[in-house]
């Protein structure tokens, strides 16, 4: 487990179900190769076979000095190129098939399972949705999102701190996904871990709730950088507290001078409209980009 | 940030690699990895020790290459050093900086047998 967030895979869940093992990926290897097409023998007596691999020698001979029997392999890979791959499948589904997607990242008791149950409600059956929901335990918040009358899956991810884009693809395959719809993907609760897995999704939707503290985008950098959209959550509690609103957007702003604001409340139902209009315009946009998006060839 | 994860999914990277390779140890991993990619080096020491356990990189030797925070400056037009994503430019104090370098996060090498 995570010595700081408490993350680790073995023990997740979709719909109570454990999560298949990942594929192996079949990317090629570099191997380290010479210029010169040469052999030749160090004083040490390890051999360099220059224009093939060259064993037992590390790169300016710093590493491995006169290692005969190993050799250095050279790799140069992103750690998260296998989560990327899986996102980037994830993403070419979700643009043949008009459907936009979103990220929803906070800490916990920001208000997002509120939030989404308002905006299911709003949506009143007029665009069709579902979700996914991430948690480390329980299945409550898709319990909540059903009784709301949306298609809902709950991922529990056990020790993990975030889902990943594998997890995301198999909870799509199960949750029967409409063309031109919306999927909502609630994250765990965590404003660290999930900036860094990329889902496949459009957007990242950062929701900040007024009774935090107005620093948390500089204490959070890395996942006010990674979110797209702002929604500054709670806004009737506004009257009762010492936060200052417009310090906090200033906060998030220096950290990601692109970043959308739009203030809302699930409770008095301000900046709903124009929360439901992002979403209306994205879920526009996701038609046009399926409509342009080349079917993928079928094989033979 | 995560670093387990971190740690499971270099895991992945050098069991696939082995694989390809038909090595059977694998003595030293070398890393790549950016001051601004989120990475406690410490905190990914001993998740890498703990996740390489009865696994071919056990007691490997981990090696961690530490790549600078870079980012271009729009108001100076020129490169400067960023320690953190939200600091200002160290010459004139603008936080109209774009990271350029530094949120690497790679496997570069491995020593195997």
């Amino acid at each position: 487990m995570c010595t700081t967030c408490g993350c680790g895979i073995g023990q997740t869940l979709i719909a109570g179900h454990a999560l298949k093992k990942s594929r192996k990926s079949g990317d090629e290897m570099h191997y380290r190769v010479h210029e010169q097409g040469a052999l030749h023998v160090h004083p040490l007596g390890h051999i360099h076979i220059h224009g093939t691999i060259d064993f037992g020698a590390g790169p300016a001979g710093t590493h491995a000095p006169g290692m005969s029997q190993a050799r250095m392999v050279k790799i140069e890979r992103d750690i998260l190129s296998k989560n990327n791959d899986y996102a980037d499948q994830n993403r070419r589904y979700f643009s043949t098939h008009g459907i936009f997607a979103l990220n929803l990242v906070s800490s916990p008791g920001s208000g997002k399972t509120t939030l989404l149950v308002k905006t299911i409600t709003a949506l009143n059956g007029a665009q069709p949705l579902a979700v996914i929901e991430g948690d480390q335990q329980t299945d409550n918040d898709a319990a909540r999102i059903r009784a709301a009358g949306a298609p809902a899956l709950q991922i529990n991810t056990g020790k993990g701190c975030h889902l990943d884009a594998h997890m995301v693809g198999q909870a799509m395959q199960r949750l029967d996904l409409i063309d031109d719809s919306l999927l909502l993907i609630e994250n765990v609760g965590n404003l660290v871990c999930p900036a860094g897995f990329d889902l496949g999704e459009a957007h990242k939707v950062v929701i900040f709730s007024v009774t935090e503290g107005e620093d948390k985008p500089l204490k959070y950098p890395d996942m006010f950088r990674a979110a797209d959209l702002m929604l500054l959550s709670k806004c009737d509690l506004l009257p009762y507290l010492e936060f200052d609103a417009d310090l906090a957007v200033e906060n998030a702003r220096r950290v990601n001078p692109d970043i959308r604001l739009i203030r809302v409340s699930a409770t008095s139902g301000e900046g709903m409209a124009e929360w439901m209009g992002w979403i209306a315009a994205g879920c526009r946009n996701a038609v046009v980009v399926k409509q342009r998006t080349p079917e993928p060839e079928v094989r033979a | 940030m995560h670093e387990m994860s971190i740690a499971e999914s270099v895991l992945q990277i050098i069991e696939d690699t082995a694989r390809v390779e038909g090595c059977t140890r694998v003595k030293a991993v070398w890393l790549e990895i950016g001051q601004l990619a989120g990475v406690e080096k410490e905190s990914l020491r001993f998740c890498f020790d703990a996740v390489t356990r009865d696994s071919i990189a056990q007691d490997a030797r981990l090696e961690i290459i530490e790549t600078a925070g870079q980012g271009w400056c729009m108001e100076c037009a020129c490169n400067v050093a960023v320690s953190a994503h939200y600091e200002p430019c160290p010459s004139c104090g603008s936080f109209q900086v774009e990271v350029t370098g530094g949120e690497e996060m790679r496997v570069k090498e491995l020593e195997v047998e």
